[in-house]
This record gives C-alpha cells, sequence and structure tokens, in this order.
C-alpha cells in the first residue's frame, strides 16, 4: 500500500519533530516495514489508515510507538576500536591529569542503544583505573528509545551481539554466562546510568561533561538538526573536554567551535571559548 | 598476503571459512585435524590457525597446546571456532594458549571483527 505525497509528507514531517530523522520519498519503504507493524497493532488496515488517524489525533502513546520504530539502533562493542583506543592512550590520561582537584570524569554516551557503546567506556575505564585510583567516574547513557534502553540496563546480550567487537578475554571477565546469553556483570551495570532524553531536547539537566560520546546518529538528521545539537554539545561540554563522534561523522561544515587533536580521528575538543 | 590454516572436519565449515578469509585476502589452506594441522603449520607457519576444537584424530585443544610448544619462526595466532560454547571450555582455551574465540553458528562479521581484534586487519 503506498502512501499518497501528502501523507508521506504529513508524517515525514511529524517524524521529523519528534525525532529529528529526515526522511526523503525514496525511504517510503522504511516506514512501510517500520510502522505497518504498528497500524496492525492498533487495529488499523494499512499505513494510510494510520495516517488518517494521526491527522485527527497524534495520541502521545502511538507518536512513541512510531518514533521508536523509526530509530535504528544497530550498534556493536568497541565500535571502530580506535576511539577507545584513544579513549585510554590520550583522552584518559590528559583528563584525570587536569582532574586532580575535583577528582570526577564525567561521561555522557548521547545515543546509547542497547548498550553496547556505554560499557565498552565502563570497560575501557575499568581496565585503566588502577592508573587513576583517586578519580571517580560517572557515565551517564542516553536514548529517545525507552525499549531499547531497558535492554541495554538489562545488560543481557545474543551470543551473536558478543562477537562483535568484543575480544574474548574481556567476554569472560566481565560477562556471566546464561545459557547461549551473555549478562554483563553487576560491577559494570553500575557503573552507568540510564535515562530517556531526546537529542532534540536541551540537555542542560545533565550538568557538565567532560567527554561525550555521539556516535553514529547524527547521520540521521538534516543539518540545521545536527547545528543545533552540536552547539548543545558544546555548551555541555568541559573547556578542555571531548567530543567522540562515529567513524563517518565530521564537525566539517556543522561546527567551527572544534578542532581535532593531533593523531586522532573523529575526536574533537573545543577551541577556546 | 597473510595466511590461514583452516582446521575443520567438517568440508562444509572449510568452504564457508575459506571464502570469508579469502574475500578478506588471505591465502589460505586447510587441514583437517589437529595432527595434519601441526604437520602443515611446521611448513607452512601460517600467521592464523582457524581451529575446530572437536576432531578425529587429534582434537583442536590439544593441537593450540602443541602449537605452542613449538619452535617457530613466528608463533600464530589461534582462533577457536567451535560448537563448544560453554564459559569454562573458552576459558581452557584461553589457558592453554588461543588468541580468540568464536562460538558457532559463525558469520563473516565475528571472523572479521576477531581479526581486526588481533590487528590483523
Ligand atoms: C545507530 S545507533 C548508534 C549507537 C551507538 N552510539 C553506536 O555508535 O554504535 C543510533 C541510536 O540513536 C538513537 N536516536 C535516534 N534519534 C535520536 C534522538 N533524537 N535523540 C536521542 N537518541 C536518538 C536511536 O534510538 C539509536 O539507538
Amino acid at each position: 500500500m503506498t502512501l499518497l505525497a501528502a501523507d508521506f509528507e504529513f508524517i515525514a514531517k511529524l517524524i521529523h519533530q519528534k525525532n529529528g530523522l529526515m526522511l526523503t520519498p525514496e525511504k517510503e519503504y522504511l516506514l512501510e516495514t517500520r510502522l505497518s507493524p504498528i497500524a496492525r497493532k492498533w487495529n488499523l488496515s494499512d499505513l494510510p489508515a494510520l495516517v488518517r488517524k494521526l491527522r485527527v489525533f497524534a495520541e502521545p502513546a502511538l507518536l512513541e510507538e512510531i518514533s521508536d520504530a523509526m530509530t535504528t539502533n544497530e550498534t556493536l562493542f568497541f565500535r571502530d576500536l580506535k576511539p577507545f583506543e584513544a579513549l585510554k592512550a590520550e583522552i584518559l590520561p590528559k583528563l584525570c591529569a587536569a582532574r586532580k582537584g575535583t577528582k570526577r570524569v564525567r561521561i555522557w554516551c548521547a545515543a546509547a542503544s542497547s548498550g553496547q557503546e556505554p560499557y565498552s567506556i565502563a570497560i575501557t575505564l575499568l581496565e585503566e583505573k588502577h592508573k587513576y585510583p583517586d578519580i571517580q567516574f560517572e557515565i551517564i547513557g542516553t536514548d529517545i528509545n525507552k525499549d531499547i534502553l531497558k535492554r541495554a540496563e538489562e545488560g543481557i546480550y545474543t551470543q551473536f551481539e558478543v562477537q562483535r567487537g568484543l575480544p574474548i578475554q574481556l567476554l569472560v571477565k566481565y560477562f556471566k554466562q546464561d545459557g547461549d546469553r551473555w549478562q554483563i556483570k553487576d560491577e559494570l551495570r553500575r557503573m552507568v546510568q540510564y535515562k530517556v532524553f531526546n537529542l532534540l531536547q536541551d540537555p542542560a539537566q545533565f550538568g557538565q561533561f567532560d567527554i561525550i560520546f555521539c556516535r553514529n546518529v547524527l547521520i540521521y538528521f538534516d543539518i540545521a538538526t545536527k547545528q543545533k545539537i552540536v552547539e548543545r554539545l558544546h555548551s555541555r561540554l568541559a573547556h578542555d573536554g571531548y567530543v567522540v563522534l562515529g567513524g563517518s561523522e565530521a564537525m566539517l561544515g556543522i561546527s567551527e567551535k572544534f578542532t581535532v587533536p593531533a593523531g586522532l580521528r573523529s575526536i574533537y575538543t573545543p577551541l577556546s571559548k | 598476503m597473510p595466511s590461514c590454516l583452516l582446521v575443520d572436519d567438517s568440508r562444509v565449515v572449510r568452504i564457508v571459512a575459506r571464502k570469508i578469509f579469502e574475500d578478506l585476502h588471505f591465502s589460505c589452506d586447510e587441514a583437517e585435524n589437529g595432527q595434519e594441522a601441526l604437520d602443515k603449520i611446521a611448513v607452512e607457519s601460517p600467521d592464523v590457525v582457524f581451529l575446530d576444537w572437536n576432531m578425529p584424530v587429534m582434537s583442536g585443544i590439544e593441537c593450540v597446546v602443541r602449537i605452542r610448544s613449538m619452535t617457530l619462526f613466528k608463533q600464530p595466532k589461534v582462533i577457536f571456532c567451535t560448537t563448544e560454547n560453554d564459559f569454562g571450555k573458552i576459558t581452557e582455551a584461553l589457558t592453554k594458549g588461543a588468541d580468540e574465540y568464536i562460538m558457532k553458528p559463525f558469520d563473516g562479521d565475528a571472523v572479521k571483527s576477531k581479526l581486526a581484534i588481533l590487528g590483523l586487519l
């Protein structure tokens, strides 16, 4: 069942307002595959019927299901490896030295998905902790999708998921096996605090951060949205803090307030404010 | 070109694994059990040994112990790939000298991920 152009425009705009996600007409199949199950669940015959309902009244519960269904939660442990090596070899030594006074390093993982990224950060911290005995680390993981955050909180992964990115030594060290599932140990789970948060909103409530991971999420937004989000990340970041983007993302054309430290890729520090 | 020795008594597994490794630009040779693997390793000294656990003649776990006691110009990286998916088996393999471990069923992404972790990609 294909959508009329006006219907497509209506729902694309709705999703853009809620999630920031840019949907171009050639992505109509995405609406079809992801929203048809929701239409059925709400006893609506098809996608056009769903749009008709939304036009009358966009019920918050329905809107939230649509919003969640439109997110792409693809992630893996130690994605791209390099950022986590940089965290260990460059970022932590510098930041921890600079935080001798406050003894606190705060990390925000702004698109946490099912938890692989915040736990990769937590594992890196645990492996390095002996070098910084006085520093207290805090990790906050946020995502717009509350169901995926529930998975993150549980920290239970399939055999398939733990074989993507995670070195075997770290699997046996930090996970408990339960049949063909693997659960992250409590010691790690307790290191990450999860909160539902939409990047289109103001993150002032979270305070200031020393490191912000915002990886593989800006790619879904249009340039104006990216600019607004990055501006807010900048406002939440310590003057000597770091922003870590995804492997295919860059600040070029989005913000001129950052620079890449020598030898690093996809990692940014603010130019002096 | 890096080299890999695929050790599995299942011809099907060897074919699948060969395709994955060749796509990643590895040159491949095959062995059907641990003993045949040892003979080939002594001559070919591969960069990676992709090793099943349960095989006739000599098992993977005995094979890795023997590999680690061989005098080679360069010790290979050993990646287990087996249906033995139990925590205890994994730790046993690691203490006996395995570098990485893949639980079957496996796919190209798992192999690629492990090779990247070992710095071979
Ligand atoms: C592809 S995943 C990336 C996960 C992880 N950062 C990584 O790099 O592997 C993108 C995540 O961004 C979340 N997301 C999408 N739009 C969002 C928004 N407006 N606010 C917060 N999170 C959002 C999705 O729910 C999804 O979990």
